[in-house]
């Protein structure tokens, strides 16, 4: 089987992160900017086991960083839904700019 | 050497005290707060005690001389290998002097309170303030360091300020520990810059190392602070003098001494322990501990000299003159520091002419015990007659029989008639006098005749004079049947302290506190106490005929002397001149322009700071937009510009 190269992957990963760079900014709704977020971290996955795999095949470093990123943003998701879910109690909404009291 | 370091529970234990009461006595202890204080102090009293006797007595001679015995040293604040602040304790005979009287004396007030400010509102902060007391003057009684007894010093200072304006109500009082802390803060500054030049001068700031090195003519130290001058005198004069200038304030010694018959307006046990028997000989004490160096510079002990002699003189001519009881006891005391300091001013340090330092140390030692015994009378009887002014009394001698007779012992004792207290220390400064400065035994032998006359005026005022005053039996302000003498935690500190100032003269106290250590051969020569006792005698007499009976003698000579009288009625108007000085001249020429570039140079500076960092806050306040993503994308953009750079410029 014909290998990919590895400019395709990085093309990939990159197409994910604009994705998610643009959906970070242009929805109002927290949950979908979580979503963008999660898209983004998981090009910088793509990118981990890309180069681990293309460059360093001895090496496992970039696999355990996956592990890593993955169980963090599990973490982070939990964390940042308990966020929205209080957010949603005080202000009776989950749109940005719907809060904006710390603003100067 | 032996261990004298449980002498550091003896400032320790009222530090605890006051500690306690401060905190949780108003709201818990208020009932047993007195008990408290006195039992921690007795227990200090009991230790002081100890130590005395093991000092004394045991081990603190080496060869016939009395040893310096650094208890304890603790670094503490280290600027270099050489200059450090060290906490220490100093056992040499005029500390455990100093602590037996202060903890003797000290207990006397404690006990006398229990009875004095009994149904005071605060009765627990004021233990709190006496214990603060306490502890701050033993802690500097023991300091080894002068650094150390500086900060003793203003912890001194700021318990007589508390103590003073106990009654916070009363604008006089308020007003009185303002100016008792102010004047003596002045004096203080100068204490301070006396410290940094001897300490510049000696490298460093421990009292026995300083000795050492200012009292041997070849040391490195003493050539230099001798030849650097400055207006005309070596630095080792101003020092001194600076030095001298903070014990002079806390000693009320003239022109530095207004502070102190305004506070009288403090409790009176409070004024026979802190203005009467201890904080105020504590510039005697100063004086005392640097003696050695002082000894080495002649115009600074002339200076000491004659502040002691002119003091003595000055308040012992207003004391005649003044009608509110514990302000005639406040001049008194001025007048015997006064004693005190020209004492050490002619003394010599070492052998048989230190006779000035030990009559100073040893007329110290007697005073403390019939001034306080004094004050405390006064209490009696202001306690009973509900007033300061001699008016007021008269007659009370069949009233309270029992401060009659402790008064009358404390007024001989101060007169210096034989065989009280007063009589041999006296004797001793003027015998030192007479050899070493005939003007200023002159000025002493006349004092000495006025102290008598003035205290024995006191004394008929209030006990003699007129019949028993009817307002005795009435009521008082309060409306509550009028006391007698007093409860017996009263009356028993006046017979202990009447026993004192007869019996503590015959302590022999040149082998004990002496300049350099050795035994001292003095003898009180018959010959020569006659012209004092005499005149004294004489003074006496001529009270009685002016006072005993209301005659109107007094007035017709009070207006012979006219204008002399008036003056020292109004105190020589010193006061007058401190506020012509303070209000027009210091204020308009020197406070106004100063208030004014704080006000415009100073605040504009800050203001000109303020107005440019809100104006720039103004301009980019824009940025904080409350906007999640428009933070993302600030972020976002940082990130991207970062990566350029890396990229293209930093490689």
């Amino acid at each position: 089987m014909q290998e990919i190269p590895l400019s395709q992957i990085l093309f990939v990963s990159t197409a994910l992160f604009f994705i998610g760079m643009y959906g970070l900014f242009t929805r109002r709704n927290l949950i979908t900017m979580l979503m963008s977020i999660e898209l983004m971290l998981n090009s910088v996955n793509i990118n981990f086991v890309a180069f681990n795999k293309y460059l360093f095949p001895d090496n496992l470093d970039g696999l355990f960083f996956t592990l890593f990123i993955i169980t963090i943003a599990a973490a982070e998701a939990a964390v940042a839904i308990a966020i929205i879910i209080n957010l949603y109690r005080s202000h009776h909404s989950i749109d940005v700019e719907d809060a904006t009291e710390m603003k100067y | 050497m032996s261990n004298y370091l449980y002498i550091l529970w003896i400032p320790l234990l009222p530090l605890a005290t006051f500690v306690l009461l401060g905190l949780f006595g108003r709201k818990y202890l208020s009932g047993i707060a007195g008990i408290i204080g006195t039992a921690s102090l007795l227990t200090s009293t009991i230790l002081s005690f100890v130590a005395a006797k093991q000092y004394f007595f045991v081990d603190g001679k080496v060869n016939g001389v009395f040893q310096k015995i650094v208890a304890l040293k603790y670094t503490w604040l280290e600027f270099s290998p050489n200059v450090s602040i060290d906490l220490g304790i100093i056992v040499d005979p005029i500390s455990v002097m100093m602590l037996v009287v202060v903890t003797s004396v000290s207990l006397m007030v404690h006990v006398f309170s229990l009875g004095y400010m009994k149904g005071e509102e605060r009765f627990a902060t004021y233990y709190a303030f006496l214990s603060l007391f306490t502890f701050s003057m033993l802690g500097l009684i023991l300091s080894a360091n002068i650094f150390q007894v500086y900060m003793f010093w203003e912890l001194v200072g700021v318990s007589s300020f508390l103590l003073i304006s106990y009654y916070f109500n009363k604008p006089s009082a308020v007003a009185a520990s303002k100016k008792a802390f102010i004047v003596t803060r002045f004096a203080d500054l100068g204490f301070l810059i006396g410290i940094l030049i001897l300490g510049f001068y000696g490298g460093t700031l421990d009292i026995g190392l300083l000795i050492e090195r200012f009292t041997s003519v070849h040391s490195t130290q003493f050539l230099s602070i001798t030849s650097a001058s400055f207006l005309g005198a070596s630095m080792l004069t101003w020092g001194l003098v600076l030095v001298f200038m903070g014990g002079a304030g806390k000693s009320a010694m003239f022109p530095l001494h207004i502070w102190l018959p305004d506070a009288m307006e403090g409790p009176t046990p409070v004024s026979a322990l802190i203005h009467a028997a201890t904080m105020v000989v504590a510039g005697v004490y100063l004086v005392a501990r640097m003696f050695p160096v002082f000894s080495m510079d002649e115009s600074a002990l002339n200076i000491v000299t004659y502040v002691g002699a002119a003091s003595a003189l000055f308040a012992a001519v207003i004391a005649c003159t003044q009608t509110d009881i514990k302000r005639v006891l406040a001049y008194s005391t001025m007048s015997q520091i006064g004693y005190m300091m020209f004492a050490l001013g002619i003394s010599k340090n070492g052998g048989e002419n230190g006779l000035g330092y030990m009559a100073s140390m040893f007329h110290l030692f007697t005073h403390a015990f019939f001034k306080s015994l004094l004050f405390l009378g006064a209490g009696s009887v202001i306690h009973m007659v509900h007033s300061n002014e001699m008016k007021d009394m008269g007659g009370l001698r069949k009233l309270m029989p029992i401060t009659h007779i402790a008064f009358l012992i404390a007024c001989l004792a101060i007169a210096g008639i034989p065989p009280f207290a007063g009589f041999f220390s006296k004797e001793e400064i003027l015998t030192a006098a007479f050899h070493e400065n005939k003007i200023v035994y002159g000025i002493a032998l006349f004092t000495a005749a006025l102290t008598s006359f003035y205290m024995f005026r006191l004394y008929f005022n209030i006990f003699w004079s007129k019949e028993a005053p009817v307002a005795a039996h009435g009521h008082d302000d309060n409306g509550h049947e009028s006391h007698g003498e007093g409860p017996w935690v009263m009356k028993l500190p006046l017979l202990i302290l009447a026993a004192c100032a007869v019996g503590v003269g015959f302590i022999p106290f040149s082998q004990f506190v002496t300049s350099d250590g050795a035994a001292l051969e003095t003898h009180v020569d018959v010959v020569f106490s006659i012209a004092p006792v005499v005149l004294s005698v004489l003074a006496i007499l001529l009270a009685t005929s002016f006072y005993k009976n209301q005659n109107g003698k007094s007035d017709k000579v009070a207006a012979a002397f006219g204008g002399f009288y008036t003056a020292a009625y109004k105190k020589f108007y010193v006061d007058e001149v401190y506020i012509f000085i303070t209000k027009k001249i210091i204020f308009p020429f020197i406070g106004q322009p100063i208030a004014w570039a704080d006000k415009n140079i100073v605040d504009g500076f800050m203001q000109l700071l303020a107005k440019t960092t809100s104006k720039i806050s103004e301009l980019i306040k824009g940025l904080q937009s409350g906007k999640v993503q428009n933070y993302a994308m600030y972020f976002f953009g940082g990130v991207a510009v970062l990566s350029i750079l890396f990229i293209h410029i930093w490689k």
